[in-house]
């Protein structure tokens, strides 16, 4: 299948002015045209850094990419300069922001500010502007989309804010568009409709979406593929059916027992245990070890590779194969399922 | 809006009012005038017959009542001294603190906004550091001082430009750099706060990922959102221009109504001095009142409630 996005090795360091910490660490995945790519992870692990580098959008002062490649369609991003990144931000890739009540800028009318992405990157008359952008917030499910492009942020909801947000996304057609969790904001029944929207206009405009989420029922209704990062490093990374069925990572195993049944009504919901490292705290060792229910010797004291069963990748010292036939001796083997 | 507007003229009046009132019994405070304007060898049976021309000798309240009741006319009486009407001589004088307000504000805009636009865009750079120093010693540096250090060079060793007076552009330009440097340096720091500010606001990410370019995104759109807290600044600082220019206007000797205040505070002119205050209270609340209506146009969410 062709990748529309490959990252590779990704290592990325900010300047506090006092140290420097590293957020993310050799972070690895790619997307396949077409597809839809789950990000998981808790709050601080690295998704909306990963994702606001691919946009080229990390404070230039204090933030820097260490190694590693960010490939769109075979180009290289993180080597290009803020003038040849603005020609693709909002035309070929764009994104979709968590907060849609102050993503917004106040002061400017709808259609002043869905009109900048036409303005920039297409040759466009204004009545023409004004026709695409009112087509494209119909397309994206607004009512009365001609009185709408005249009003302000203010006037609207945050459903329909978001609802904007996705249409500024979509204006140019991007080959791929990043959601950072777009509904976190919202109540639950506008979540689900918007996640439907942006599950039609993927299919209907054939683009890739990467979806960023800490919510790992999003992730079941709307990805094909996940990747789950932890502190800075990508631990799995699987077909989303694959991963619930066979989380392999002992925290992908965590997250998903938190995970609240609908028949277990009173009982206290599963919590894994402990916190996630600072950046500044991370040590030798698999970066999951203070916290992980499993650990032995070799977790302490080496980073665990990334182990590749069929299209499943995980980065956990159980799935060597060595230590596997070391553990099925010593224990039984329900530790890895 | 209109009931917007109409409520906040009331407050306008009510301001108004309410200043007057206050300075009518604080300058009371400061004892009786009528010596001041007599011999000093006059007899008390003169300076009683004195009192009684000018009504200081009627209880308090009574000459509050009389007061307020010419004032709202518009009659503040005449002069102690001069037996000139004393608004329209505070009138007379409004042309040229008007002339000094407002030449030093917009010097001052001119400066401090992209100044302060680009000491934000630019922060903790060598540029921006020397701009904060800069502003913080304009605020520190006292005018009175400023003006005569400007006087001695300016006027006294280089011989360009007059030490005061009015008439000419060439007069202004000495009591308008000195009314302006405080102004300057606040405007700056605001604008480059304000600006910051904006900066790490989520909408401008937004912005930027529609891959508009950074002069736009600075010039045209963080700058509109800054603008709104600037205007109040502004509104503010102009009414203090207008009304507090005292000590500028004394150190160049420029004719305006903060001078005459001065002297008439100073001789006990106490009609003259109450006309001045309903001026500049006055001014001082219009321009608040017109920042208001300035705010509903920059700021859509107030326009449409």
């Amino acid at each position: 299948m062709e990748k529309i996005l490959q990252v590779k090795d990704l290592r990325i360091q900010f300047n506090n002015g006092k140290e420097n910490i590293q957020p993310i660490r050799g972070v690895y995945f790619h997307v396949n045209k077409g597809e839809t790519l789950g990000i998981v992870g808790e709050s601080g692990c690295g998704k909306s850094v990963t994702s606001l580098s691919v946009m080229g959008l990390l404070p230039q002062k204090t933030s820097e990419i260490v190694s590693g490649e960010i490939l769109f369609n075979d180009r290289d991003l993180s080597r290009l300069t803020e003038r040849e990144f603005r020609k693709l931000r909002g035309n070929e890739i764009s994104m979709i922001f968590q907060e849609p009540m102050t993503s917004l800028n106040p002061v400017f009318t709808i259609g002043k500010q869905l009109s900048e992405p036409l303005r920039q990157h297409k040759k466009m008359s204004k009545s023409k502007i004004r026709e695409t952008i009112i087509a494209v917030l119909k397309q994206v499910g607004l009512p009365r989309a001609e009185q709408i492009i005249d009003e302000y942020p203010h006037q609207l909801s945050g459903g329909m804010r978001q609802r904007v947000m996705i249409s500024l996304a979509l204006l140019c057609q991007p080959k791929l568009m990043i959601a950072d969790e777009p509904t976190t904001a919202l109540d639950v029944t506008i979540q689900a409709q918007i996640l439907e929207l942006l599950k039609n206009i993927k299919r209907k405009n054939d683009m890739s979406l990467i979806l960023i989420t800490h919510d790992l029922s999003v992730v079941a209704e709307m990805c094909d593929r996940v990747v789950v990062m932890y502190a800075g490093e990508v631990v799995e990374e699987a077909e989303v059916n694959e991963l619930f069925d066979q989380p392999l990572h002992p925290y992908t195993q965590g997250l998903i027992q938190s995970l609240p049944s609908n028949n277990k009504r009173k009982s206290k919901l599963f919590s894994i245990q402990g916190q996630v490292p600072k950046p500044s705290e991370i040590k030798e060792g698999c970066v999951f070890a203070n916290r992980c229910p499993f650990v032995f010797g070799k977790c302490l004291t080496e980073t665990p590779p990334s182990f590749q069963k069929g299209k499943h990748i995980s980065k956990c010292w159980l799935q060597d194969p060595e230590e596997m036939e070391v553990k099925r001796i010593g224990e039984s083997s329900t530790v890895i399922s | 809006m209109l009931d917007f507007i109409i409520k906040r003229l009331i407050q306008v009046v009510v301001v108004v009012l309410l200043a007057l009132t206050v300075v009518f019994f604080l300058i009371r405070l400061s004892g009786d005038p009528t010596a001041l304007f007599l011999p000093p060898d006059a007899s008390r049976e003169q300076i009683e017959e004195y009192r009684e021309m000018l009504g200081f000798d009627r209880p308090i309240y009574i000459q509050y009542g009389e007061f307020m009741v010419n004032a709202v006319q518009g009659d503040f009486g005449q002069s102690l001294r001069s037996k000139e009407d004393a608004l329209p001589l505070v009138l007379s004088r409004l042309p040229a603190t008007f002339q000094l307000a407002i030449s030093a504000l917009i010097l001052s805009l001119l400066i401090a906004i992209p100044l302060g636009v680009l000491s934000a865009y630019k922060r903790n750079s060598v540029f921006d550091r020397i701009s904060v120093a800069l502003t913080v010693l304009g605020q520190a540096v006292p005018s009175f001082w400023l003006g005569l250090i400007l006087i001695y060079f300016f006027a006294a060793q280089l011989n360009i430009l007059p030490s005061g007076g009015a008439g000419s552009i060439v007069h202004l330009i000495l009591p308008m750099i000195t009314l302006a440097a405080y102004s300057v340096a606040r405007f700056t720091r605001f604008t480059r706060s304000t600006m910051l500010d904006v900066l790490r606001k989520d909408y401008i990410r937004t912005a930027k990922a529609s891959g508009v370019p950074t002069i736009r995104l600075v010039g045209r759109y963080a700058l509109k959102n800054s603008l709104i807290p600037i205007i109040t600044l502004v509104a503010l600082d102009l009414g203090t221009l207008l009304g507090g220019a005292v000590i500028t206007e004394v150190v160049f000797a420029w004719p305006g109504v903060g001078r005459l205040l001065m002297q008439s505070l100073m001789n006990r002119d106490f009609p003259i001095v109450l006309a001045g205050v309903f001026i500049v209270a006055l001014i001082y609340a219009v321009i608040n009142f017109i920042a208001d209506i300035l705010y509903a146009y920059v700021n859509p969410q107030i326009r449409v409630k």
